[in-house]
C-alpha cells in the first residue's frame, strides 16, 4: 500500500512543480481542505482519542468514580501483574487464541487445500450462506445459543448420550475444568466460517502454474501445500490471524453472556474484568490499567504479525 | 467436530449418489472432491446446528423442558408472539433503527470527506492524522469505556440513544477513514487534477466526481457499519441503563437474565432479537459476502 501512495505522491509533486505561479493559492487550497476532515477529526478526537488518553491518565490514579482521586503511580500496573484476579484474565485471553485463531485457521487451511483440487465453484450458495451466518449474528446472541447447546439438556450432552458417553455429560459452562474451553469453542464457531471462506477465495487466486511447476519438480502433496499454498495465502492468513486474535484478546459479549467470567473466575477475560472493575467494584484506576495493558498487548502482537505476513509482497 | 461427522458424511454422499450418468471420469472427479465437500458440509452444519437447536427449543410447549435437538410433536409457533411481547421487540426495533440511522449516515459522510481530504486533496499533516487513526484502529473498545461513561455523563446524555450515537460515530472513524482512504488512493490522480484545472472547487469535485465513483466502497462500508452498530453490545451496556433504549444485542443481556430459567421463551426471544440482521443478510447476501470478505482483508 505504501509503495502505491509513494508513486502517487511523486506524481502530484511533479505536477505541483510545473504550476509554480499558482503555488500560493494552491497551498491555501490545501489548508482549506481541512474543512473536509474537521468533522471526522472532531468526533474522533472527542469521543475516541480523548477517551484513550484519559484511560491512560486514569490508570495512574486510584479513583472510585465519584470522590477524590489519588495519584498512585504505577501501583495499578503492579496490581495487574501481581493480583491473580487481574492477571488471570490476561492468561485466559491468550488461551482463547487457541480456539478463536488456531483451530479455525488450521481448519480453513485444510479445507482450502482440499478444495483446490476441485475445478469450478467450490460451494453451493447454501454452504456459503451457512458459513457466513455466525459472522452476522451478534456475539451476545451466539453466547445465548451456545449456553443452550451446553446446558444439561442441550445438544452437546444429547449427542454424548446418544453415542454412549454418558459419563462425559455435564453442564459445560459451569464446570471448573471445561468452562474456559467451552467458551473458547464458541469463538471457534464464530471464526471458522469466515476463515474458511477467506482462505478458499484466496487459494483460487494462486496461479495454477505454480502447482504444475512444483509437481514437475517432484514435490508431493505436502510439499506443495507448504511451498505453494501457504506462501500463496500469506495475505489471507494474515487477515484471519489478525482479526481473530483481536477478537480473542478483546472478547466481551460472548463471555459476558455465557458465563460472566464464572465459575470461580475460571473464564474471566480482560474485557469482562474491566467492565466489572469499573462498573461493579468502582475501581476505575485498576480498570483502566488493565484496559491499557490489554491494548498494549494487542498492538505488540498485531504489529509484528502484520510485518510477518506482508513481508514478501513488495 | 467428531460429533458432526455422521450427519456430514450422510449429506456429502448425496451428490455422488445423484451424479448424472455414472461416467467413470465424473465418478473419479467426485471421489477426489469428496474430502473437500465433506469438510465444507461439516463446517456448514456446524454453523447452523446451534440456531436449529434454538428453533426446536423455542417451539416446545412453554414450561416444558425441551431436549437439545428434537422437533416438537406440536410446534408452538405462538411462542414467538409471546416472546415478541415479553421481549418488547417493537420498542427495541425502533430503538435499534434509531441508533443505526443516527450513526451510519453521518459516519459515512464525514469519514468519506476526511479520506478525500487526506488522499485526494493531500491536506498538510493529513498523513499524520491518518497514522493516528491507523494507530488506534486495533485498540479494543475496553480502553475507551470508562472515560466515555464519564464524558457522556457530563454531557447529560447518559441513558439516551444520542449518548450512544455520538461516541459510536467517533469510534467508527479509524476503520471508516481507513476504508475510504483505501478506495481513494486507487482513483487516478488525473481525475482531481483535471477538475481543479477546470476551476471546479474542491467541494464540487468531491460531490460530482469522487462521490459517485466511491459509491461501491461507501455502500459496502455502510453494510459493515450497519452490522457493527446493530450488534453493539459493550457500549450499549455501559451507556444505557434502560434495556428498551439499547440496541437489540444490548437488550439481549437484560432479557437473558430475566428469563434464564424459561428455556422456551429465552430461545424464542433470542431468535427474534437476531432475526433482523439475518433477514437483512439473506436479502443482501451478495453485497454482504463481498463486504465481509473485503472488510476482513482491509481491516
Amino acid at each position: 500500500m505504501s509503495t502505491h501512495i509513494g508513486t502517487k505522491d511523486q506524481a502530484a509533486r511533479t505536477v505541483r512543480v510545473q504550476r509554480r505561479p499558482g503555488r500560493r493559492t494552491f497551498r491555501f487550497r490545501r489548508w482549506a481542505g481541512w474543512l473536509f476532515a474537521l468533522p471526522a477529526l472532531a468526533f474522533y478526537g472527542f469521543f475516541n482519542l480523548r477517551a484513550i488518553l484519559q484511560s491512560v491518565q486514569y490508570s495512574f490514579y486510584e479513583w472510585n468514580g465519584i470522590g477524590a482521586s489519588t495519584f498512585v503511580g504505577l501501583q495499578n500496573y503492579i496490581d495487574v501483574f501481581t493480583q491473580p484476579e487481574l492477571l488471570r484474565p490476561l492468561i485466559n485471553a491468550f488461551y482463547l487464541i487457541l480456539f478463536f485463531t488456531v483451530i479455525p485457521v488450521l481448519f480453513g487451511l485444510v479445507a482450502a487445500a482440499t478444495m483446490r483440487t476441485m475445478e469450478g465453484r467450490f460451494t453451493g450458495a447454501l454452504a456459503r450462506t451457512l458459513l457466513f451466518l455466525p459472522q452476522i449474528i451478534p456475539g451476545a446472541a451466539a453466547a445465548v445459543a451456545w449456553s443452550w447447546m451446553y446446558s444439561n439438556n442441550g445438544v452437546i450432552n444429547q449427542v454424548l448420550r446418544a453415542v454412549g458417553l454418558d459419563s462425559l455429560t455435564r453442564a459445560w459452562l459451569g464446570d471448573f475444568d471445561y468452562a474456559l474451553s467451552a467458551v473458547g469453542f464458541i469463538g471457534t464457531w464464530l471464526s471458522t466460517g469466515l476463515c474458511t471462506l477467506l482462505l478458499i477465495s484466496g487459494i483460487g487466486k494462486i496461479d495454477t502454474a505454480l502447482y504444475e511447476a512444483a509437481r514437475l519438480d517432484g514435490a508431493n502433496a505436502v510439499q506443495q501445500f507448504l511451498n505453494v499454498t501457504v506462501p500463496g495465502l500469506r495475505r489471507e492468513l494474515g487477515v484471519c490471524v489478525t482479526v481473530t486474535i483481536i477478537s480473542a484478546l478483546a472478547s466481551f459479549d460472548v463471555v459476558y453472556l455465557a458465563t460472566q467470567g464464572g465459575p470461580g473466575g475460571t473464564t474471566m477475560v480482560p474485557g469482562v474484568q474491566v467492565y466489572l472493575l469499573a462498573f461493579n467494584d468502582a475501581r476505575l484506576g485498576a480498570a483502566c490499567a488493565l484496559a491499557v495493558v490489554l491494548a498494549v498487548l494487542i498492538v505488540a502482537i498485531i504489529v509484528p504479525l502484520q510485518r510477518l505476513f506482508q513481508e514478501r509482497e513488495s | 467436530m467428531t460429533v458432526l461427522n455422521s450427519p456430514s458424511a450422510r449429506t456429502a454422499s448425496r451428490p455422488s449418489a445423484t451424479a448424472p450418468r455414472t461416467n467413470r471420469a465424473t465418478a473419479s472427479k467426485l471421489r477426489g472432491r469428496l474430502p473437500g465437500i465433506m469438510l465444507i458440509v461439516a463446517a456448514a452444519v456446524f454453523s447452523i446446528v446451534p440456531l436449529i437447536s434454538m428453533l426446536t427449543a423455542a417451539l416446545a410447549p412453554q414450561g416444558s423442558i425441551p431436549q437439545g435437538l428434537s422437533w416438537p410433536a406440536d410446534p408452538q409457533w405462538h411462542n414467538f408472539i409471546d416472546a415478541w411481547n415479553v421481549a418488547n421487540i417493537t420498542v427495541l426495533l425502533q430503538s435499534s433503527i434509531l441508533i443505526v440511522l443516527g450513526v451510519v449516515p453521518i459516519s459515512l459522510l464525514i469519514s468519506t470527506m476526511a479520506a478525500y481530504a487526506i488522499a485526494v486533496l493531500r491536506i498538510p499533516l493529513g498523513r499524520i492524522f491518518f497514522l493516528l487513526l491507523l494507530l488506534t484502529l486495533t485498540l479494543p473498545y475496553e480502553i475507551t469505556i470508562v472515560p466515555l461513561y464519564q464524558q457522556v455523563r457530563e454531557l447529560g446524555l447518559l441513558d439516551s440513544q444520542l449518548g450512544l450515537i455520538l461516541p459510536l460515530i467517533g469510534l467508527n472513524m479509524p476503520f471508516a477513514v481507513f476504508w475510504m482512504n483505501a478506495h481513494f488512493v486507487t482513483t487516478p490522480a488525473e481525475l482531481s487534477e483535471a477538475s481543479s484545472i477546470d476551476g471546479a472547487s474542491a467541494w464540487k469535485s468531491f460531490l460530482h466526481i469522487h462521490l459517485p465513483l466511491a459509491k461501491p466502497a461507501i455502500s459496502s462500508l455502510g453494510l459493515l457499519m450497519f452490522l457493527s452498530t446493530w450488534n453493539t453490545f459493550l457500549l450499549a451496556l455501559v451507556l444505557i441503563n434502560d434495556p428498551d433504549k439499547r440496541t437489540m444485542a444490548g437488550a439481549l443481556q437484560a432479557f437473558q437474565s430475566k428469563y434464564s430459567t424459561d428455556i422456551v421463551l429465552l430461545n424464542a426471544g433470542a431468535l427474534l432479537l437476531m432475526a433482523p440482521t439475518i433477514i437483512v443478510f439473506l436479502l443482501l447476501q451478495k453485497q454482504f459476502s463481498a463486504a465481509l470478505l473485503q472488510g476482513a482483508v482491509k481491516g
